[in-house]
């Protein structure tokens, strides 16, 4: 490779350069733009189970169910997270 | 797409250390494709794996923000923290004790050195006019026809195709002139 690649390329590398990096899926784009908010959600969450002996219980029994209960959707990564946190604490 | 003016990344770190949701929004979009790249193209991760490990690298990425010592080396950073997970993903599907290196296709470092290529292209890219940089991504990121792209900006297929060569012509010179620009200013 020369020692400046990309400002010396032809078209033909331009276009095969533009080609390389598609777009990711837009639902990951968005689980990942949406992690602070997962995150304070989360905060919140295991804030309460910790005051909250009955609120932890339920969340432990069903997790899914207590989080869609509290408004949250019940994604994969946020049940994970929530799962690996509750049992940390 | 984004804006012309993009703030610089060291920019958009500092800003996601401070709390702002928009900057991460920001950052994620910007090197989501990068990523990306690296998992489906450097590590030919199946999709379930390939989206497990795409999270993970912007959740650790969110939670190291904090700790990263140059706010301006957060692309060799997100690529490191991605080829690590791909990493860990082949080797938690392998039942004995894999080393790293072995687990890493012949050819990454030559992929990875392209995808940084084509990440400098597509920042010079998000300095050109909106409507070239729509026209280019359909065209040859997102692999939409002339119809579609016509159809969508309401533009005849002819004149599609020749905005997409007139828009790549001033995508080079826009790589060339940060080039000659940047020999001006040394």
């Amino acid at each position: 490779m020369s020692g400046d690649p990309v400002t010396d390329c032809d078209l033909e590398r331009l276009a095969e350069l533009l080609r390389a990096l598609p777009p990711a899926p837009a639902g990951w784009v968005r689980a990942a733009q949406e992690l602070p908010l997962r995150r304070a959600a989360l905060d919140e969450l295991v804030a309460r189970a910790e005051a909250d002996a009955r609120f932890r219980a339920a969340l432990l029994a069903d997790l899914e169910a207590a989080l869609a209960a509290e408004g949250h959707a019940p994604e994969p990564q946020a049940l994970d997270e929530l799962r690996r946190r509750l049992a940390g604490g | 797409m984004t804006s012309g003016r993009e703030p610089p990344d060291a920019e958009l770190v500092r800003r996601c250390r401070r709390g702002d949701a928009d900057a991460w929004a920001a950052l994620v979009e910007r090197f989501s494709r990068y990523v990306y790249a690296i998992v489906v193209q450097g590590f030919r991760l199946r999709d379930e794996d390939a989206e497990d490990v795409f999270q993970d690298v912007f959740a650790k990425a969110y939670e190291g923000l904090p700790r990263l010592r140059d706010d301006g080396a957060v692309r060799p950073w997100l690529a490191q923290l991605t080829r690590r997970a791909c990493i860990d993903r082949l080797r938690s599907a392998r039942r004995e004790e894999t080393a790293g290196a072995e687990l890493e296709p012949p050819e990454l470092d030559e992929t990875l050195a392209g995808l940084d290529e084509a990440l400098a292209v597509r920042a010079a890219l998000a300095r050109l006019s909106p409507v070239c940089r729509e026209i280019l991504d359909r065209f040859f990121a997102r692999d939409e026809s002339y119809r579609t792209i016509g159809g969508e900006l309401g533009l005849p297929p002819g004149t599609v195709a020749s905005r997409i060569s007139r828009c790549l012509e001033r995508l080079r010179e826009e790589l060339a002139g940060r080039k000659s620009g940047a020999v001006a200013s040394g």
